[in-house]
């Protein structure tokens, strides 16, 4: 039975990017804010410091820094035909566990959405009619705009310090910045990242094919910065070990290294770690939260009552938190109907490998978003008239470590092991590259997020349960992408090139990304969103969810820009609106 | 008042009424108590009688000295746990003298500092100290050995090490030296850890103030671990809460003081330099820069850094054996921190690096020895043990 | 700092002796580099069964086990050292049926690499099951302690990251990455420091 704890104003779940986020505003706002994580609590100089963090077996192989699955994890199958099971071990993506989330060990691409992307099904409908939409496809208008958004991507980057040279300031296009992106108030907080050879060489064959190189924005540093809440960050030095790994010199945006140090100041804010949330609670009419249960780790259990709550853990345990806890309707595929569990989407990601005779390119020298990329090739940028696919991606040379147990490339016919093997790796390591395309992911009926009939976690509670394929529309769009970057990848000369279209089906063992997508998405309509423009749930108006949980569909970039930018708008509509009068934001 | 006199029907008293009964002997004057509470900020009494997570000021933080544990009061006005009971001319006596109500206090409690502080500022701290929630909490007994743990035995140390008396302005000099001098010796106690301790703990008073910035971490002075345990609240607390004026007032009072004499320091030898520019490279540039600079507000420049170039380079080692935290405060949140080396250079490694670090970019200080890293390396494990 | 193999402390001498020859067959011996057992790849493998990672503890190991499609990912009951010890027997007892009583580390260098092909071609079985999903994992195994750092026991003198050019640990490339097209001239360092 658990016991109760004295009521607070605002309880958050998980203490990631969107927990830091919304409990700094919250308590500024003079809210009593209660965090629960149920990872460890983290420091940069204790838990990932430079005299140890730059380990690839610990972190990358055997992922220190990740939920183990032992705790969580969910199932998986491709379609209803066949009998999900568990991911033992993970592999195509890495869920994160503890402060600071997945923003301690993010790569730091820190992107903005395309303005279409926030009106998808609309636009694409009034280019293209009707019918070049299949018809199992479920992509939809998210009911907020680019330009509302706008001012909270901007809070965001300048929260972080992205580093990056703006394309287009308040409607003007700037030399060397990414022309395709939507207007922006003003230039990013730091200039772009120093570029190392490989991604020169691509930026200088993308000019030359007539496309629009520009430096990948940043989350590490090209120099020192102090952020608006006087927290400061130091020079990124290109170690090369940054996505799967937490920062050592504080030189990569994470709530640890932007909010937290002045969060924790707060003498409203409470954090308590290694406690798992295991429901949320509702009162009799089930339309409106109580508070949430969780279990802390001597295995007690705790009742805290809350007059909001947050969900702001990773993007498949908010659907499974609103799943176990009976808030919403859950999605039925075959009639459907219900909403939560509903556009579960993805990353369609690929790759071209090129082996070059006269290239030296320090592959080690690198971070997490140091890169040249094109965004010819994304969203509608492009015309996709007779190309039979909708959405796109950016792609390009982005270099993010030569870390050599998974980092090295050997010619296609090399034998996996044995001498011929030892010598090829040898003499590639330093002249081979792995150039990338990242593109979107169209929701559809059959891919989406229910529990599990069979597994279960260590409390017994069920699993999430993943349905999932690529489907022919990201297949298309995945050949056509990887074919343009080949085209382009030629021109810098290798001596020869590998193309690795994303091919179905979809698998959970080879690392793709972490960009999961949906679940309870946000939109205007009750039938087909769980949450409304404000990440406010429909059915219980003290609840909202963060993160790419509010996702209707993937757009071709990373989403952590987004993500952020989606939770200083909800936080302003809480601050402005919601706690003066506490009800729904939009009339459902 | 004295609630002692009361005796079962006074410790009933619940904090709320306490709060509003009438204070005898004290003048209810919001002047005074203000100047009371940023007194008691500059001077920290929090530092030694907050308990991190404890009730403000109600004491029970263990202080480390050579000597044994020293447990801090209970300073809230609670009559039987508390100060609730004291006068005035108690309080005087107290801070003054070092006489409390249990007989003769320790030096732990920087009397021989707070002995500087006029009258009208030790009233206005307890003025101010009336004014706190009373906290009922008793604190266990400190857990000195004998025979420190007879308080008669501190008159013989004041004999030896007290000096009793107000601070007197020096005519010739400014009125900000001498508000500076008055903290610096009275009640920001500065060199109950700035200055180097005797062997019982009294100050070594011909070198006052020159034990430089992070002496306390290791010389074995009464005080010590004070600062390592709460570093964080310390200046939380004190000096980031004074006014600028005061700050500058310290600032000109300090830079008056004489430090030693200069002499050449001898050179470094070219296979030190080597292995410690290397050992820099691969453990030190990342953050420090590979020139040096640090970064503003995160990692600090070494190039003619004071702390860099003290004559004893204890700190320096204590730092790269177990790393080091900067505080965090209010306008400066950040408090980052350098991890630990001990468990991965070895001694001759630390000493290379430090020399090289002595020794490079415009320094010119002397070479750290590999025996003081090995003896320092030893004792802090020992005292880890 | 270097990692001495102080006993074996998973395997048995049998299966350390084995796992020496498997390790070399993967990775060679050259004149300029060390093979897997000099690089001392079968002590890392050892240390790595030995602990956490080769008792699955945070790994999802709760029933019902089924075997399940390729894409759905490893889906054994067993533990990775399990795998591993009843693997291990299950070659040698191949090698001995098939070579006249000799087991693995006994027959000709030719016939070791034509086993390990087999097995990596799934048409040799190990224990009534394909014999690939051993191999893989041997081959994983391997490639892990021939490139992590030191501190694991492999890697030995950062032999691997010499062959290829990798700094290892060093933390700051700030100075080169505007040096295109040119060799980084520094040694590698470990975790533990450098390798003299």
């Amino acid at each position: 039975m658990a016991r109760a704890l004295p009521a607070t104003d605002v309880v958050i779940v998980g203490l990631g990017w969107t927990g830091s986020i919304l409990a700094q505003e919250l308590t500024q706002a003079g809210q009593r804010v209660v965090a629960l994580e149920r990872g460890a609590w983290r420091n940069t100089a204790t838990d990932f410091p430079t005299t140890f963090a730059q380990d690839e077996l610990r972190y990358h192989i055997r992922h220190s820094l990740f939920l183990k699955p032992a705790q969580e994890t969910l199932t998986f199958r491709n379609n209803a035909s066949q009998t999900a099971l568990p991911i033992r071990t993970w592999g195509s993506f890495m869920p994160p566990n503890g402060v600071g989330g997945g923003g301690v060990h993010w790569n730091g691409q820190t992107w903005r959405f395309n303005p279409t992307d926030f009106r998808l099904r609309s636009h694409l409908t009034e280019r293209y009619g009707a019918a070049a939409l299949p018809d199992d496809m479920t992509i939809q208008d998210w009911d907020v705009s680019y330009d509302e958004l706008e001012p909270h991507y901007d809070r965001f980057e300048y929260l972080c310090g992205t580093a990056g040279l703006a394309g287009n300031i308040a409607g003007k296009i700037q030399p060397g910045g990414n022309p395709f992106e939507g207007p922006r108030a003003r230039g990013y907080p730091t200039p772009a990242m120093q570029q190392p050879f490989a991604p020169t060489l691509f930026a200088a064959a993308a000019r030359e094919s007539g496309y629009h190189p520009f430096p990948q924005p940043s989350g590490n540093m090209s120099q020192a910065y102090t952020n608006p809440l006087g927290v400061k960050l130091g020079p990124c030095t290109y170690c090369g070990f940054c996505e799967w790994f937490g920062c050592g010199n504080y030189s990569k945006a994470s709530p640890q290294t932007t909010i937290l140090p002045v969060l924790t100041r707060h003498p409203n804010f409470t954090a308590r770690t290694q406690c798992e949330v295991t429901r949320i609670n509702t009162d009799s009419t089930g339309k409106r939260a109580t508070g949430v249960t969780y279990i802390d780790a001597a295995g007690e259990e705790w009742e805290q009552p809350a007059e909001m709550v947050l969900l702001c853990a990773f993007q498949i345990f908010n659907v499974r938190l609103l799943l176990l806890s009976g808030i919403g309707t859950p999605y039925d595929p075959v009639a459907n109907t219900g909403v939560i569990g509903r556009n579960y989407s993805y990353q369609t990601t690929s790759g071209v490998d090129a082996f070059f005779a006269d290239k030296n390119f320090n592959p080690f020298v690198a971070s997490g978003a140091v890169g040249m990329l094109i965004d010819d090739f994304n969203g509608d940028n492009f015309d996709h008239a007779g190309l039979g696919f909708v959405g796109g991606g950016f792609m390009g040379a982005a270099q993010t470590g030569g870390r050599p147990i998974l980092g090295t490339l050997t010619p296609p016919g090399t034998p996996a092991w044995g001498a011929a093997w030892k010598q090829a790796v040898a003499e590639n390591y330093q002249s081979s590259y792995s150039f990338s395309t990242h593109g979107s992911s169209c929701s559809y009926r059959g891919n989406h997020l229910d529990l599990d009939p069979t597994y279960t976690d260590p409390h017994v509670r069920k699993l999430l349960r993943m349905n999932f394929d690529l489907h022919p529309n990201e297949l298309k769009m995945s050949a056509f992408l990887t074919d343009r970057l080949g085209e382009i990848v030629q021109k810098m000369g290798p001596r020869q090139l590998v193309k690795h279209p994303r091919t179905g089906p979809y698998s959970v063992t080879p690392y793709q990304t972490t960009h999961l997508c949906g679940g309870a998405v946000m939109g205007a309509d009750p039938r087909t969103s769980a949450l409304n423009r404000y990440l406010q749930s429909w059915d219980v108006p003290n609840l909202f969810v963060m993160g790419a949980t509010a996702f209707p569909q993937n757009a071709g970039y990373n989403p952590t820009g987004t993500v952020g930018a989606l939770a200083y708008w909800a936080a302003d509509a809480i601050k402005s609106r919601y706690l003066k009068s506490p009800g729904p934001l939009v009339p459902a | 008042m004295n609630p002692h006199r009361s005796g079962r029907w006074a410790a009933r008293i619940t904090a709320a009424a306490l709060l509003l009964m009438p204070i005898a002997g004290h003048a209810a004057d919001p002047a005074q108590v203000a100047q009371g509470r940023y007194l008691a900020v500059a001077g920290d009494c929090a530092g030694c009688h907050t308990a991190p997570g404890g009730a403000a000021y109600a004491g029970g933080v263990a202080i480390q000295t050579p000597f044994g544990a020293l447990i801090s009061p209970n300073i809230t006005p609670d009559p039987k746990t508390g100060i609730g009971g004291m006068s005035d001319a108690q309080f005087l006596q107290a801070m003054h003298e070092g006489v409390g109500r249990p007989g003769h206090l320790y030096p732990a409690f920087p009397y021989p500092y707070f002995t500087k502080v006029s009258d009208a500022d030790v009233l206005a701290i307890h003025a101010w100290l009336t004014t706190l929630p009373p906290v009922r909490y008793k604190i266990q007994s400190n857990q000195l050995p004998f025979p420190f743990s007879i308080r008669a035995s501190m008159r013989v140390w004041n004999t030896l090490h007290f000096t009793q008396g107000r601070f007197v302005p020096d005519a010739g000099k400014s009125a900000a030296w001498n508000r500076g001098a008055s903290l610096v010796q009275g009640l920001g106690h500065c060199g109950a850890c700035h200055t180097a301790k005797n062997s019982l703990g009294g100050d070594e008073t011909g070198s006052p103030l020159q034990g430089g910035v992070l002496d306390q971490w290791l010389a074995p002075n009464l005080t010590g671990d004070i600062h390592t345990g709460i570093g964080g609240w310390s200046v939380a607390h004190s000096t980031s809460q004074m006014t600028d004026q005061d700050r500058l007032a310290i600032a000109t009072y300090l830079k008056d003081q004489p430090g030693q004499p200069a002499t050449a320091p001898p050179a470094v030898a070219g296979a030190v330099m080597q292995l410690g520019a290397v050992v820099y490279d691969q453990q030190c540039a990342a953050c420090q820069t590979a020139r040096g600079t640090g970064v503003d507000g995160l990692a600090p420049a070494f190039a003619h850094a004071p702390g860099v170039l003290a004559p004893d380079p204890i700190n320096l080692v204590r730092a790269v054996l177990l790393g080091a935290k900067s505080v965090a405060t209010d306008t400066a949140p950040t408090g980052a921190a350098m991890p630990a080396f001990g468990w991965k250079l070895t001694d001759q490694q630390i000493a290379a690096v430090l020399s090289y670090i002595r020794a490079s970019w415009g320094n010119a200080a002397a070479p750290v020895d590999a025996d003081q890293v090995h003896t320092l390396r030893g004792s802090l494990t020992a005292a880890a043990h | 700092m270097q990692v001495v193999a102080g006993g074996w402390m998973f395997f048995t001498p049998e299966e350390a002796a084995l796992v020496e020859v498997l390790v070399d067959r993967l990775i060679p011996p050259d004149p300029a580099t060390p093979g897997g057992k000099e690089a001392g790849v079968a002590v890392f493998i050892d240390r790595q069964l030995a602990g956490p990672y080769g008792s699955a503890t945070a790994l999802y190991m709760r029933p019902p086990f089924a075997d399940g499609l390729p894409n759905q990912g490893p889906q054994s009951p067993l533990t990775p050292a399990s795998r591993c010890r009843q693997a291990l027997a299950a070659l040698d007892r191949h090698t001995s049926d098939a070579f006249a009583g000799r087991i693995f580390r006994q027959i000709p260098e030719t016939e070791q690499i034509a086993v390990i092909q087999r097995m990596e071609s799934g048409s040799l079985m190990l224990n009534g099951s394909n014999g690939r999903a051993f191999f893989e994992m041997l081959l994983q195994h391997t490639k892990e302690g021939f490139f992590a750092d030191p501190i694991y026991g492999g890697n030995r003198g950062m032999a691997a990251w010499r062959m290829i050019g990798f700094p290892g640990a060093h933390y700051d490339y700030r100075d080169w990455v505007g040096r295109h097209n040119e060799r980084y001239p520094k040694p590698p360092v470990g975790l533990s420091g450098s390798a003299t």
